[in-house]
Protein backbone atom coordinates (compact mmCIF):
# COMPACT_ATOMS: atom_id res chain seq x y z
CA UNK A 1 0.00 0.00 0.00
CA UNK A 2 1.27 3.79 -1.18
CA UNK A 3 1.03 6.00 1.71
CA UNK A 4 0.14 9.36 0.87
CA UNK A 5 2.44 12.24 0.36
CA UNK A 6 3.57 13.58 3.76
CA UNK A 7 2.01 10.88 5.92
CA UNK A 8 4.18 10.18 9.12
CA UNK A 9 2.68 7.55 11.81
CA UNK A 10 1.32 8.52 15.36
CA UNK A 11 4.38 7.03 16.66
CA UNK A 12 6.69 9.37 14.88
CA UNK A 13 4.24 12.12 15.27
CA UNK A 14 4.66 12.15 19.30
CA UNK A 15 8.09 11.05 19.38
CA UNK A 16 8.63 14.19 17.47
CA UNK A 17 7.12 16.33 19.60
CA UNK A 18 8.19 14.70 22.81
CA UNK A 19 11.48 15.37 20.93
CA UNK A 20 11.31 18.65 20.45
CA UNK A 21 9.80 19.59 23.69
CA UNK A 22 12.62 18.25 25.36
CA UNK A 23 15.16 20.08 23.82
CA UNK A 24 13.19 23.19 24.88
CA UNK A 25 13.65 22.48 28.20
CA UNK A 26 16.82 21.11 28.46
CA UNK A 27 18.21 24.17 27.26
CA UNK A 28 17.54 26.45 30.45
CA UNK A 29 19.02 25.69 34.05
CA UNK A 30 17.40 23.53 36.51
CA UNK A 31 15.18 24.04 39.71
CA UNK A 32 15.45 22.05 42.76
CA UNK A 33 12.26 21.36 44.99
CA UNK A 34 13.30 19.25 47.92
CA UNK A 35 11.98 18.49 51.73
CA UNK A 36 13.72 19.99 54.57
CA UNK A 37 12.48 19.89 58.44
CA UNK A 38 9.97 22.49 58.19
CA UNK A 39 9.26 22.31 55.12
CA UNK A 40 9.64 22.57 51.56
CA UNK A 41 12.50 24.61 50.09
CA UNK A 42 12.71 25.86 46.04
CA UNK A 43 15.41 26.90 44.59
CA UNK A 44 16.11 28.29 41.11
CA UNK A 45 19.13 30.29 39.08
CA UNK A 46 17.45 32.88 37.47
CA UNK A 47 18.93 36.45 36.65
CA UNK A 48 15.52 37.94 36.80
CA UNK A 49 13.72 39.46 39.95
CA UNK A 50 10.57 39.59 38.00
CA UNK A 51 9.89 37.06 36.14
CA UNK A 52 9.69 34.38 38.61
CA UNK A 53 9.84 30.23 38.17
CA UNK A 54 9.10 30.07 41.84
CA UNK A 55 5.45 31.15 42.92
CA UNK A 56 2.84 30.52 45.29
CA UNK A 57 -0.46 29.10 44.13
CA UNK A 58 -2.24 28.74 47.61
CA UNK A 59 -2.21 28.18 51.37
CA UNK A 60 -0.38 25.15 51.19
CA UNK A 61 1.03 24.84 47.55
CA UNK A 62 3.80 26.23 45.88
CA UNK A 63 4.48 26.03 41.99
CA UNK A 64 7.86 25.71 40.09
CA UNK A 65 8.67 25.85 36.52
CA UNK A 66 11.09 25.59 33.68
CA UNK A 67 10.74 26.06 29.99
CA UNK A 68 9.07 28.42 28.24
CA UNK A 69 7.68 31.07 30.15
CA UNK A 70 4.76 32.14 28.70
CA UNK A 71 3.75 28.46 28.85
CA UNK A 72 4.52 28.21 32.67
CA UNK A 73 3.00 31.18 33.33
CA UNK A 74 -0.07 30.79 32.03
CA UNK A 75 -0.20 27.36 33.64
CA UNK A 76 0.38 29.20 36.97
CA UNK A 77 -2.54 31.36 36.29
CA UNK A 78 -4.78 28.77 35.92
CA UNK A 79 -3.49 27.12 39.01
CA UNK A 80 -4.00 30.03 40.83
CA UNK A 81 -7.71 30.47 38.87
CA UNK A 82 -8.47 26.64 40.29
CA UNK A 83 -7.32 26.79 44.03
CA UNK A 84 -8.83 30.30 44.37
CA UNK A 85 -12.28 29.16 42.74
CA UNK A 86 -12.34 25.96 44.97
CA UNK A 87 -11.13 27.52 48.30
CA UNK A 88 -13.90 29.99 47.96
CA UNK A 89 -16.39 27.59 46.82
CA UNK A 90 -15.67 25.21 49.21
CA UNK A 91 -13.26 25.61 52.37
CA UNK A 92 -9.36 26.61 52.15
CA UNK A 93 -8.59 23.25 53.44
CA UNK A 94 -10.21 21.71 50.52
CA UNK A 95 -7.67 22.94 48.13
CA UNK A 96 -5.17 20.04 47.70
CA UNK A 97 -2.43 19.39 45.45
CA UNK A 98 -3.55 16.07 44.46
CA UNK A 99 -5.99 17.84 42.55
CA UNK A 100 -4.16 20.81 41.33
CA UNK A 101 -1.98 18.40 39.78
CA UNK A 102 -4.47 16.22 38.19
CA UNK A 103 -5.51 19.28 36.18
CA UNK A 104 -2.63 20.44 35.45
CA UNK A 105 -1.84 16.43 33.74
CA UNK A 106 -5.35 16.88 32.06
CA UNK A 107 -3.98 19.96 30.18
CA UNK A 108 -0.75 18.87 29.36
CA UNK A 109 -1.66 15.90 28.16
CA UNK A 110 -4.62 17.21 26.18
CA UNK A 111 -2.51 19.97 24.28
CA UNK A 112 0.29 17.17 23.98
CA UNK A 113 -1.99 15.26 21.75
CA UNK A 114 -3.75 17.97 20.12
CA UNK A 115 -1.93 20.23 19.22
CA UNK A 116 0.87 20.92 17.03
CA UNK A 117 3.50 21.59 19.06
CA UNK A 118 3.52 20.90 23.20
CA UNK A 119 4.17 22.52 26.18
CA UNK A 120 8.23 23.05 26.89
CA UNK A 121 7.80 22.74 30.24
CA UNK A 122 8.30 20.79 33.01
CA UNK A 123 6.54 21.72 36.51
CA UNK A 124 6.31 20.55 40.22
CA UNK A 125 3.51 21.13 42.21
CA UNK A 126 4.48 21.03 45.87
CA UNK A 127 2.11 20.59 48.99
CA UNK A 128 3.35 21.32 52.73
CA UNK A 129 1.71 18.92 55.16
CA UNK A 130 1.13 19.02 58.43
CA UNK A 131 4.18 16.65 58.91
CA UNK A 132 7.06 15.55 56.92
CA UNK A 133 5.36 12.72 56.10
CA UNK A 134 2.06 14.64 54.79
CA UNK A 135 4.70 16.45 52.42
CA UNK A 136 4.02 16.02 48.62
CA UNK A 137 6.13 17.14 45.65
CA UNK A 138 5.01 15.96 42.02
CA UNK A 139 6.36 16.45 38.87
CA UNK A 140 4.55 17.25 35.42
CA UNK A 141 6.34 16.61 31.95
CA UNK A 142 5.30 18.02 28.71
CA UNK A 143 3.19 15.16 27.91
CA UNK A 144 0.82 15.18 31.44
CA UNK A 145 2.60 12.53 32.97
CA UNK A 146 2.76 12.88 36.79
CA UNK A 147 5.38 11.18 38.90
CA UNK A 148 4.86 11.21 43.07
CA UNK A 149 8.38 12.32 44.04
CA UNK A 150 9.93 11.39 47.25
CA UNK A 151 11.95 13.92 49.18
CA UNK A 152 13.27 15.99 46.35
CA UNK A 153 12.52 16.34 42.58
CA UNK A 154 14.82 18.52 40.06
CA UNK A 155 13.44 19.97 36.67
CA UNK A 156 14.78 21.58 33.54
CA UNK A 157 18.18 21.73 32.63
CA UNK A 158 20.53 18.88 33.21
CA UNK A 159 17.87 17.19 35.33
CA UNK A 160 20.10 13.93 35.55
CA UNK A 161 23.18 15.38 36.45
CA UNK A 162 21.77 17.99 39.19
CA UNK A 163 20.05 15.02 40.49
CA UNK A 164 22.88 12.98 41.10
CA UNK A 165 25.29 16.07 42.74
CA UNK A 166 21.48 16.35 45.48
CA UNK A 167 21.26 12.90 46.02
CA UNK A 168 24.64 12.54 47.92
CA UNK A 169 24.08 15.51 49.81
CA UNK A 170 20.28 15.06 50.65
CA UNK A 171 19.07 13.50 53.76
CA UNK A 172 15.82 13.69 55.42
CA UNK A 173 15.25 16.58 57.97
CA UNK A 174 18.17 18.71 56.90
CA UNK A 175 17.48 22.28 58.62
CA UNK A 176 16.96 25.00 56.20
CA UNK A 177 20.49 26.54 55.75
CA UNK A 178 22.03 23.46 54.77
CA UNK A 179 19.39 22.33 52.45
CA UNK A 180 19.80 25.28 50.70
CA UNK A 181 23.51 24.75 50.73
CA UNK A 182 23.13 21.20 49.14
CA UNK A 183 20.45 22.50 46.46
CA UNK A 184 22.92 25.34 45.14
CA UNK A 185 26.09 22.39 45.25
CA UNK A 186 23.69 20.51 42.87
CA UNK A 187 22.68 23.14 41.12
CA UNK A 188 26.62 23.89 39.96
CA UNK A 189 28.44 22.18 37.78
CA UNK A 190 31.40 20.58 39.36
CA UNK A 191 34.14 23.16 39.21
CA UNK A 192 31.71 26.05 37.92
CA UNK A 193 31.10 29.12 39.78
CA UNK A 194 27.92 29.46 41.97
CA UNK A 195 25.47 32.19 40.66
CA UNK A 196 25.41 34.91 42.50
CA UNK A 197 22.97 35.71 45.70
CA UNK A 198 21.28 38.13 43.37
CA UNK A 199 20.53 35.54 40.70
CA UNK A 200 19.13 32.63 42.88
CA UNK A 201 15.49 32.12 43.10
CA UNK A 202 14.60 30.97 46.61
CA UNK A 203 11.05 30.09 48.42
CA UNK A 204 9.81 27.89 50.97
CA UNK A 205 6.69 26.00 52.48
CA UNK A 206 6.98 26.71 55.80
CA UNK A 207 4.96 24.57 58.12
CA UNK A 208 5.38 26.94 60.52
CA UNK A 209 4.04 29.86 59.38
CA UNK A 210 0.39 30.83 59.98
CA UNK A 211 -2.26 31.30 57.00
CA UNK A 212 -0.17 31.33 53.78
CA UNK A 213 2.89 29.00 53.74
CA UNK A 214 4.28 30.22 51.18
CA UNK A 215 7.71 32.63 51.59
CA UNK A 216 10.17 33.98 49.30
CA UNK A 217 13.69 34.44 50.56
CA UNK A 218 15.37 37.50 49.24
CA UNK A 219 17.80 39.97 49.97
CA UNK A 220 19.33 40.15 53.76
CA UNK A 221 17.44 37.27 54.66
CA UNK A 222 18.66 35.02 51.62
CA UNK A 223 22.45 36.41 52.44
CA UNK A 224 22.52 35.71 56.32
CA UNK A 225 20.75 32.31 55.31
CA UNK A 226 23.71 31.96 52.82
CA UNK A 227 26.23 32.42 55.06
CA UNK A 228 25.02 30.45 58.10
CA UNK A 229 24.70 27.57 55.73
CA UNK A 230 28.40 28.28 54.85
CA UNK A 231 29.81 28.52 58.23
CA UNK A 232 28.19 25.17 59.32
CA UNK A 233 28.92 23.31 55.98
CA UNK A 234 32.02 21.98 56.03
CA UNK A 235 34.14 22.85 52.88
CA UNK A 236 33.55 20.83 49.72
CA UNK A 237 35.04 17.46 49.69
CA UNK A 238 36.39 16.33 46.52
CA UNK A 239 33.32 15.01 44.36
CA UNK A 240 33.62 11.53 44.27
CA UNK A 241 33.39 10.85 40.57
CA UNK A 242 32.39 6.74 40.26
CA UNK A 243 29.76 6.57 42.40
CA UNK A 244 27.36 4.87 40.80
CA UNK A 245 23.75 5.89 41.86
CA UNK A 246 20.03 4.85 41.14
CA UNK A 247 18.54 6.13 38.35
CA UNK A 248 17.62 9.85 39.25
CA UNK A 249 14.58 10.97 39.02
CA UNK A 250 14.43 13.16 35.89
CA UNK A 251 12.00 13.55 32.58
CA UNK A 252 11.25 10.66 30.85
CA UNK A 253 13.65 10.15 27.98
CA UNK A 254 13.64 7.44 25.25
CA UNK A 255 9.85 6.80 23.77
CA UNK A 256 7.11 8.23 25.74
CA UNK A 257 4.26 6.07 26.96
CA UNK A 258 1.73 6.68 23.62
CA UNK A 259 -0.98 4.83 25.41
CA UNK A 260 -0.27 2.34 22.95
CA UNK A 261 0.71 -1.24 24.03
CA UNK A 262 3.79 -2.70 21.09
CA UNK B 1 -12.70 24.23 33.36
CA UNK B 2 -11.44 25.29 30.19
CA UNK B 3 -11.82 29.23 30.86
CA UNK B 4 -9.70 28.61 34.00
CA UNK B 5 -6.83 28.49 31.18
CA UNK B 6 -8.22 30.98 28.66
CA UNK B 7 -9.05 33.37 30.76
CA UNK B 8 -7.39 36.84 29.90
CA UNK B 9 -9.04 39.11 32.00
CA UNK B 10 -7.83 41.66 35.22
CA UNK B 11 -6.19 40.11 37.93
CA UNK B 12 -9.22 40.49 39.70
CA UNK B 13 -10.98 37.56 41.30
CA UNK B 14 -14.35 38.76 42.13
CA UNK B 15 -14.51 39.73 37.52
CA UNK B 16 -13.32 36.26 37.28
CA UNK B 17 -15.88 34.96 39.29
CA UNK B 18 -18.27 36.62 37.96
CA UNK B 19 -17.63 35.56 34.53
CA UNK B 20 -16.83 31.44 36.08
CA UNK B 21 -19.82 31.12 38.37
CA UNK B 22 -21.93 34.41 39.17
CA UNK B 23 -23.93 32.28 41.40
CA UNK B 24 -21.15 32.53 43.45
CA UNK B 25 -20.90 36.12 43.74
CA UNK B 26 -22.16 37.51 47.45
CA UNK B 27 -24.73 39.49 45.52
CA UNK B 28 -28.12 37.89 44.30
CA UNK B 29 -29.70 38.48 40.80
CA UNK B 30 -33.01 38.56 42.43
CA UNK B 31 -34.04 40.90 45.80
CA UNK B 32 -36.47 40.22 47.64
CA UNK B 33 -39.92 41.67 47.13
CA UNK B 34 -40.14 42.88 50.57
CA UNK B 35 -37.74 44.04 53.17
CA UNK B 36 -36.18 41.10 54.84
CA UNK B 37 -33.93 43.13 57.13
CA UNK B 38 -35.49 42.45 60.97
CA UNK B 39 -35.78 38.46 59.89
CA UNK B 40 -31.65 38.37 59.30
CA UNK B 41 -28.95 38.40 61.94
CA UNK B 42 -27.40 41.68 62.12
CA UNK B 43 -23.80 42.45 62.93
CA UNK B 44 -23.72 45.55 65.38
CA UNK B 45 -20.45 48.09 66.79
CA UNK B 46 -16.85 48.16 65.05
CA UNK B 47 -14.61 50.80 66.52
CA UNK B 48 -10.97 51.17 64.57
CA UNK B 49 -8.43 53.97 65.76
CA UNK B 50 -4.86 54.83 64.07
CA UNK B 51 -1.94 54.16 66.68
CA UNK B 52 1.65 55.22 66.85
CA UNK B 53 2.92 52.82 63.33
CA UNK B 54 -0.45 51.06 62.77
CA UNK B 55 -4.10 50.71 63.76
CA UNK B 56 -6.06 49.11 66.19
CA UNK B 57 -10.03 47.63 65.28
CA UNK B 58 -12.20 45.65 67.72
CA UNK B 59 -15.74 44.79 67.66
CA UNK B 60 -18.24 43.40 69.60
CA UNK B 61 -19.42 40.16 69.67
CA UNK B 62 -23.74 40.41 69.41
CA UNK B 63 -25.76 39.30 66.77
CA UNK B 64 -29.29 40.62 66.76
CA UNK B 65 -32.51 39.86 64.96
CA UNK B 66 -34.94 42.50 65.56
CA UNK B 67 -35.40 42.31 69.59
CA UNK B 68 -33.48 38.88 70.17
CA UNK B 69 -29.98 37.99 70.40
CA UNK B 70 -29.35 35.44 67.69
CA UNK B 71 -25.26 34.68 68.65
CA UNK B 72 -23.63 35.81 71.80
CA UNK B 73 -20.13 35.28 70.36
CA UNK B 74 -20.11 35.91 66.16
CA UNK B 75 -16.84 37.38 64.92
CA UNK B 76 -17.11 40.42 62.87
CA UNK B 77 -13.47 41.41 62.19
CA UNK B 78 -11.65 39.52 59.86
CA UNK B 79 -8.04 39.77 58.41
CA UNK B 80 -8.02 40.51 55.28
CA UNK B 81 -4.22 39.94 54.12
CA UNK B 82 -1.08 40.20 56.14
CA UNK B 83 -1.85 44.69 56.59
CA UNK B 84 -5.47 44.66 56.61
CA UNK B 85 -8.35 43.93 57.87
CA UNK B 86 -12.30 44.63 57.64
CA UNK B 87 -14.81 44.83 60.37
CA UNK B 88 -19.18 44.30 58.88
CA UNK B 89 -21.96 45.71 60.65
CA UNK B 90 -25.19 45.17 58.97
CA UNK B 91 -26.30 41.57 57.57
CA UNK B 92 -24.25 39.32 58.99
CA UNK B 93 -24.29 36.43 56.33
CA UNK B 94 -23.90 39.08 53.30
CA UNK B 95 -21.29 40.60 55.22
CA UNK B 96 -19.35 37.27 55.99
CA UNK B 97 -19.69 36.40 52.29
CA UNK B 98 -18.13 39.94 51.47
CA UNK B 99 -15.16 39.81 53.87
CA UNK B 100 -14.44 35.95 52.06
CA UNK B 101 -14.18 36.84 49.12
CA UNK B 102 -12.49 40.09 49.40
CA UNK B 103 -9.85 37.69 51.50
CA UNK B 104 -9.36 35.87 48.41
CA UNK B 105 -9.84 39.10 45.92
CA UNK B 106 -6.52 40.42 47.69
CA UNK B 107 -4.63 37.37 47.56
CA UNK B 108 -5.55 36.67 44.19
CA UNK B 109 -4.20 39.99 42.99
CA UNK B 110 -0.83 39.35 44.65
CA UNK B 111 -0.46 36.21 44.16
CA UNK B 112 -0.83 36.92 39.96
CA UNK B 113 0.68 40.46 39.95
CA UNK B 114 3.43 39.25 42.35
CA UNK B 115 2.90 42.36 44.76
CA UNK B 116 0.44 43.59 46.93
CA UNK B 117 -2.39 46.23 45.89
CA UNK B 118 -1.57 49.70 47.37
CA UNK B 119 -3.94 50.41 50.55
CA UNK B 120 -6.14 53.27 48.03
CA UNK B 121 -6.39 50.03 45.92
CA UNK B 122 -7.92 47.59 48.30
CA UNK B 123 -10.24 50.32 49.75
CA UNK B 124 -11.41 51.08 46.14
CA UNK B 125 -12.18 47.06 45.50
CA UNK B 126 -14.45 46.83 48.96
CA UNK B 127 -16.01 50.22 47.63
CA UNK B 128 -16.84 48.26 44.56
CA UNK B 129 -18.12 44.99 46.44
CA UNK B 130 -20.47 47.48 48.59
CA UNK B 131 -22.23 49.20 45.43
CA UNK B 132 -22.93 45.39 44.45
CA UNK B 133 -24.49 45.13 47.15
CA UNK B 134 -27.35 48.72 46.75
CA UNK B 135 -29.92 47.04 45.35
CA UNK B 136 -29.81 44.33 48.07
CA UNK B 137 -29.45 46.97 50.60
CA UNK B 138 -32.44 48.79 49.72
CA UNK B 139 -34.34 45.52 51.09
CA UNK B 140 -32.82 46.06 54.26
CA UNK B 141 -29.77 43.73 53.68
CA UNK B 142 -27.41 46.54 54.26
CA UNK B 143 -23.83 45.87 55.17
CA UNK B 144 -22.06 48.24 55.99
CA UNK B 145 -17.39 47.41 55.84
CA UNK B 146 -14.86 49.36 57.76
CA UNK B 147 -11.41 48.77 56.68
CA UNK B 148 -8.40 49.19 58.28
CA UNK B 149 -4.72 48.92 56.55
CA UNK B 150 -1.22 49.38 57.90
CA UNK B 151 0.17 51.30 55.02
CA UNK B 152 4.31 51.35 54.18
CA UNK B 153 3.98 54.48 52.24
CA UNK B 154 3.53 56.34 55.40
CA UNK B 155 4.20 53.60 58.07
CA UNK B 156 1.09 54.16 59.65
CA UNK B 157 -2.51 52.87 59.78
CA UNK B 158 -5.31 53.72 57.63
CA UNK B 159 -8.73 53.87 58.16
CA UNK B 160 -11.91 53.94 55.30
CA UNK B 161 -15.41 54.05 56.09
CA UNK B 162 -18.22 53.35 53.92
CA UNK B 163 -21.53 53.85 53.03
CA UNK B 164 -24.39 51.14 51.75
CA UNK B 165 -23.49 53.14 48.15
CA UNK B 166 -20.10 52.30 48.72
CA UNK B 167 -17.48 54.84 49.03
CA UNK B 168 -14.44 54.94 50.50
CA UNK B 169 -14.03 57.87 52.89
CA UNK B 170 -10.57 58.38 54.12
CA UNK B 171 -11.06 58.76 57.99
CA UNK B 172 -8.78 60.81 60.14
CA UNK B 173 -8.32 58.92 63.38
CA UNK B 174 -10.78 56.94 64.34
CA UNK B 175 -14.20 55.82 63.12
CA UNK B 176 -16.68 53.40 63.86
CA UNK B 177 -19.65 51.59 62.36
CA UNK B 178 -23.20 50.01 63.04
CA UNK B 179 -26.14 50.43 65.95
CA UNK B 180 -23.59 51.40 68.90
CA UNK B 181 -21.61 53.87 66.23
CA UNK B 182 -22.91 56.74 67.60
CA UNK B 183 -21.90 56.21 71.19
CA UNK B 184 -18.51 54.18 70.09
CA UNK B 185 -17.22 57.29 68.44
CA UNK B 186 -18.04 59.85 71.22
CA UNK B 187 -16.71 58.06 73.75
CA UNK B 188 -13.39 57.31 71.13
CA UNK B 189 -13.49 61.17 70.51
CA UNK B 190 -12.59 62.14 74.56
CA UNK B 191 -10.53 58.96 74.61
CA UNK B 192 -8.38 58.53 72.12
CA UNK B 193 -4.77 60.31 72.15
CA UNK B 194 -2.63 60.64 68.52
CA UNK B 195 0.32 58.63 68.33
CA UNK B 196 -0.51 56.55 71.29
CA UNK B 197 1.11 53.12 71.77
CA UNK B 198 -0.70 49.92 70.76
CA UNK B 199 -1.83 49.27 73.99
CA UNK B 200 -3.04 52.78 74.49
CA UNK B 201 -5.10 52.29 72.09
CA UNK B 202 -6.21 49.37 72.41
CA UNK B 203 -7.83 50.35 75.89
CA UNK B 204 -10.01 53.07 73.79
CA UNK B 205 -10.74 51.07 71.57
CA UNK B 206 -12.07 48.46 74.48
CA UNK B 207 -14.02 51.48 76.32
CA UNK B 208 -15.32 53.03 73.41
CA UNK B 209 -17.04 49.43 72.72
CA UNK B 210 -18.02 49.38 76.31
CA UNK B 211 -19.86 52.96 76.12
CA UNK B 212 -21.95 51.43 72.65
CA UNK B 213 -22.72 48.53 74.59
CA UNK B 214 -24.09 50.63 77.61
CA UNK B 215 -26.29 52.45 75.68
CA UNK B 216 -27.44 50.69 72.71
CA UNK B 217 -29.49 47.32 73.10
CA UNK B 218 -28.16 45.62 69.64
CA UNK B 219 -24.07 45.82 71.17
CA UNK B 220 -22.57 43.19 73.58
CA UNK B 221 -20.60 44.40 76.82
CA UNK B 222 -18.24 42.23 77.47
CA UNK B 223 -19.78 38.47 79.05
CA UNK B 224 -17.93 37.27 82.03
CA UNK B 225 -19.59 34.85 82.92
CA UNK B 226 -19.29 33.28 79.77
CA UNK B 227 -16.12 34.54 78.98
CA UNK B 228 -16.84 35.60 76.19
CA UNK B 229 -14.29 39.06 75.17
CA UNK B 230 -14.78 41.94 72.41
CA UNK B 231 -12.34 40.40 69.06
CA UNK B 232 -9.31 42.81 68.75
CA UNK B 233 -6.41 43.33 66.02
CA UNK B 234 -3.45 45.18 65.82
CA UNK B 235 -1.88 45.68 62.64
CA UNK B 236 1.22 47.05 62.49
CA UNK B 237 4.28 47.03 60.50
CA UNK B 238 4.99 43.25 61.96
CA UNK B 239 1.96 42.26 60.55
CA UNK B 240 -2.08 41.68 61.33
CA UNK B 241 -1.93 40.19 65.24
CA UNK B 242 -5.55 38.97 66.48
CA UNK B 243 -5.04 39.65 70.39
CA UNK B 244 -5.54 36.11 71.97
CA UNK B 245 -8.56 35.67 74.52
CA UNK B 246 -6.72 35.30 77.57
CA UNK B 247 -4.44 38.51 76.70
CA UNK B 248 -8.08 40.72 75.71
CA UNK B 249 -9.50 38.63 79.25
CA UNK B 250 -7.10 40.69 81.35
CA UNK B 251 -7.82 44.11 79.67
CA UNK B 252 -11.39 44.05 79.77
CA UNK B 253 -10.71 42.59 83.39
CA UNK B 254 -8.94 46.36 84.00
CA UNK B 255 -11.54 48.14 81.92
CA UNK B 256 -14.38 46.33 84.29
CA UNK B 257 -12.45 47.15 87.50
CA UNK B 258 -12.60 51.01 86.92
CA UNK B 259 -16.23 50.75 86.21
CA UNK B 260 -16.85 49.41 89.16
CA UNK B 261 -15.47 52.60 90.61
CA UNK B 262 -16.84 55.07 87.94
CA UNK B 263 -19.69 53.24 85.69
CA UNK B 264 -19.40 55.81 83.35
CA UNK B 265 -15.81 55.27 82.24
CA UNK B 266 -12.22 57.18 82.37
CA UNK B 267 -12.95 61.18 82.16
CA UNK B 268 -11.11 63.38 79.73
CA UNK B 269 -9.71 66.23 81.01
CA UNK B 270 -11.37 69.08 80.44
CA UNK B 271 -8.47 71.73 80.11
Amino acid sequence: MSMPFGYASPEQIMRDRAEYARKGIARGRSVVVMQYADGILFVAPNPSKALHKISEIYDRIGFAAVGRYNEFESLRLAGIRYADINGYTFNRNDVTGRGLANLYAQQLGMIFTESIKSLEVEIVVAEVGESQSDDQIYRLTFDGSVFDEQGMAVIGGQAEAVAGRLKERYRDNLPLPEALEAALVALTEPGGERPPTTQIEVAVLDRGREHRKFLRLAGPRLEKLLETAKSETPPDKPAAEDVSLPEPPTAPDGDIDTGSAE
Amino acid sequence: MNNLFTYTGSSSFTEFLGAYAPDLLPSRAQTPAVPVGDQIPHATTIVAATCAGGVVMAGDRRATSGNIISQRDIEKVFRTDDYSCMGIAGTASTGIEMARLYRVELEHYEKTEGRSLSTEGKANRLATMIRGNLAMAMQGLVVVPLFAAYDPAVDGGRIFGYDVGGGPYEQRNYHSIGSGSIFARGSLKKLYRENASPEDTVMACLNALYDAADDDSATGGPDVTRKIWPMISVITADGYRRLPDDEIAELVQAVIAVRMEAPDGPIAPLR
